[in-house]
């Protein structure tokens, strides 16, 4: 929990001072003169454009599409699979042979950590993205409609934010056993589901008062009086111009997510073996953190990687969905 | 443009739309404001209507109501009718209320940065009123949006029309929100302080495209403003608004030349003039009153400097002064004849 209110509380002030910036900007170039195009854009259009020559984009995509590659198909990047061990190389170190070294079972910890991405990532997307739409559709509704559906909707939301993320995740869990045969995807689904159930919370919150901001700026008045209906006005009007700071809190959230998932797995609660992942990687591994770093190291790095991958290809699309940044 | 004797509807005759007793409060937890009361006023096709008044007079507040964009709550409409081509607006549902807007009464604002989405190009928009109303396709209702830039005098609207609103200058984005206004060609048009926000060269530039477009297509065009300059020009009559009344209506140059009440007297008086160099402004002295208290009797005889004791006590009628000339002052006649003060 704590990763994620940090990050909630991080990013509003962000917002803020974001848009300052921009009131700057734009007073500063009333009617700079423009090289036209006379093409007809449309923001999803334009946004490409912009990603396109960005290098933050470019490098965060690419780190993105080689980590979901390794989810989708771990078998293109390793011949080994995660089930042969040696044993007689129990927590041998990196060699030429090995880059990563082996884990306590004797595992190659490379193949591990390519098999774990799919876990992990699973993870971290899925609880992304289902409390993104879940807490984007709550913060909404609350922010646009008002009154008696707004307190409704934040006294639920209050409700949910006093539970603690990962206490609540760990009595999800706990209350929805999973017997030995499970298969893999079962498992991953109900830690995603704990995750999900609780992390909505920050995102309607955030999305709930940047929609009310929004709300009452003269375009949206100007859209109404020129005839504009309720659906058009939130998914035109209000929307594009509310989602920013959401983009960014979910982004940095996804890496807690994958955290929390860690942090489950070293309680053996979350993910079990036979599923294989980052966090199981890392919480087999803090035991003999003094002895064999080396255990540690690789899954966490390629956590980071992956959290520091997303966060960037947040930044990079909220950026591009703000024309007056172009 | 040419002036018709007071009262004469300058064109057309038939009544576009007729507000009729409009009362409209806000429930604060302070108390209740009371922000119109009362006002009545009719716009006939081809006529401008200026609606003059200090803030906080209800002009706004009138226009939103007849659009129906007040916010409720805090703001309602507690009494009265908007009539367009004698139909009620204000007893109609939502949603045949909202096919009038844009499409029959279009509005256009003060701050016109604002006003425009900041993420959508302009064409974009533009286009976006005939893709939503007119169902047009993608493509030609952007050509449309591009004839529509040209017509309000957007130079090089073609390479310009992917821009966004904060790429152009103040005049341009209101010639923009201009041409929003009148892309389903509607028969009213409410520019709400539309040249306020604009230094004084463009302002009289978008004035004067305002008033060629009215003449093109014979709308209906209610302007508010506080700025007696801007409105002498192109007005064909004036109300003047006071603390949510009107307190004056009547024929351009009638006003000008012959107020029949003591607030537009002093409104007209505190225009700053060339020949008048080196002396002090004009100014009326006091605030206008609080909404929530308005003071008893005529709400501007605190102001007032031929305020007597019936004027403490009683809220003054509008008393006709001359054909289509009417004034809520208990001394009107003395006013209009300047036989008092």
């Amino acid at each position: 929990m704590s990763d994620i209110d940090a990050s909630a509380a991080a990013t509003a002030p962000t917002a803020r001072g974001g848009s300052q910036h921009h009131e700057a900007i734009s007073t500063a170039l009333p009617g700079r003169p423009q090289e036209g195009h006379g093409e007809p854009r449309s923001l999803g259009k334009d946004a490409w454009l912009d990603l396109r020559t960005n290098p933050i984009f470019l490098i965060s995509a690419t780190l993105i599409v080689v980590l979901l590659t390794m989810a989708m198909f771990p078998g293109l990047f390793t011949s080994q699979t995660p089930e042969s061990a040696d044993l007689t190389k129990s927590r041998v170190g990196p060699s030429s042979q090995a880059w990563f070294g082996y884990d306590l079972q004797g595992n190659d910890i490379y193949t591990l950590t390519v098999y774990g991405a799919r876990a992990s990532i699973m993870v971290g997307v899925l609880a992304t993205t289902i409390t993104l739409l879940l807490g984007s559709l709550a913060g909404i509704v609350a922010g646009y409609a008002g009154g008696w559906v707004d307190s409704v909707i934040s006294r639920l939301t209050d409700v949910f934010y006093a539970i603690p993320l990962l206490l609540g995740a760990i009595l999800v869990v706990f209350a929805f056993p999973t017997p030995p045969e499970t298969p893999s995807i079962v498992i991953i689904l109900r830690v995603v589901a704990a995750l999900a159930i609780l992390g909505w919370t920050p995102v309607a919150r955030i999305m709930r008062s940047s929609v009310i901001g929004v709300k009452q700026a003269d375009y949206v008045q100007a859209a109404r009086a020129l005839g504009a209906s309720p659906v058009r006005i939130v998914l035109r009007h209000i929307l594009p111009n509310a989602v920013a700071p959401v983009i960014v809190v979910s982004t940095i959230a996804l890496g807690g997510y994958i955290a929390v998932e860690a942090t489950l797995s070293f309680l053996g609660l979350g993910l079990t073996p036979p599923v294989v992942s980052w966090g199981v990687a890392i919480s087999e591994a803090s035991t003999f953190v003094r002895v064999s770093p080396h255990m540690l190291l690789f899954p966490s790095l390629f956590l980071s990687i992956t959290v520091l991958a997303f966060i960037m290809l947040g930044d990079a699309v909220r950026d591009a969905l703000d024309p007056k940044l172009r | 443009m040419d002036k018709l004797p007071a009262g004469q509807p300058s064109r057309g005759s038939a009544a576009l739309l007729e507000v009729e007793d409009l009362h409209v409060e806000f429930r604060t937890r302070e108390g209740v404001a009371h922000a119109v009361n009362g006002v009545t006023y009719t716009l006939h096709e081809g006529e401008t209507l200026a609606v003059l008044g200090e803030s906080g007079s209800g002009k706004s507040v009138t226009a939103q109501a007849i659009m129906g964009i007040l916010d409720t709550p805090p703001g309602f409409v507690t009494r009265g009718e908007v009539r367009f081509r004698g139909e009620n607006l204000l007893g109609m549902p939502e949603d045949k209320r909202r096919t009038f807007r844009g499409r029959r009464i279009a509005m256009i604002f003060q701050d016109a940065l604002s006003s425009l989405n900041p993420v959508f190009s302009v064409g974009w928009q533009i286009a976006e009123m005939f893709r939503v109303h007119e169902g047009m396709s993608k493509k030609s209702a952007l050509a449309k949006a591009v004839e529509l830039m040209e017509r309000v005098r957007i130079p090089a609207a073609k390479q310009r029309v992917g821009d966004y609103p904060h790429q152009f200058s103040g005049g341009m984005r209101q010639r923009i929100m201009i041409a929003m206004a009148i892309a389903l060609d509607p028969d009213v048009l409410i520019a709400d302080e539309p040249t306020t926000a604009l230094d004084v060269t463009v302002q009289a530039q978008v004035m004067l495209l305002l008033k060629e477009l009215q003449q093109e297509s014979n709308m209906g065009l209610i302007l508010i403003t506080h700025d007696l300059g801007v409105v002498a020009d192109v007005a064909d009559t004036i109300s003047v608004m006071y603390a949510g009344r009107i307190v004056e209506r009547a024929d351009v140059m009638n006003i000008y030349s012959n107020p029949a009440h003591p607030y537009t007297e002093g409104l007209i008086a505190s225009i700053p003039r060339i020949d008048m160099k080196g002396q002090e402004l004009y100014a009326i002295k006091g605030i206008p009153p609080n909404l929530m208290h308005v003071p008893a009797g005529c709400p501007f005889n605190p102001r007032c400097r031929y305020a007597q004791d019936i004027c403490r006590a009683d809220d003054p009628p509008l008393y006709d002064v001359d054909r289509g000339h009417r004034s809520a002052c208990h001394f009107w006649k003395e006013v209009h004849d300047g036989s008092i003060g």
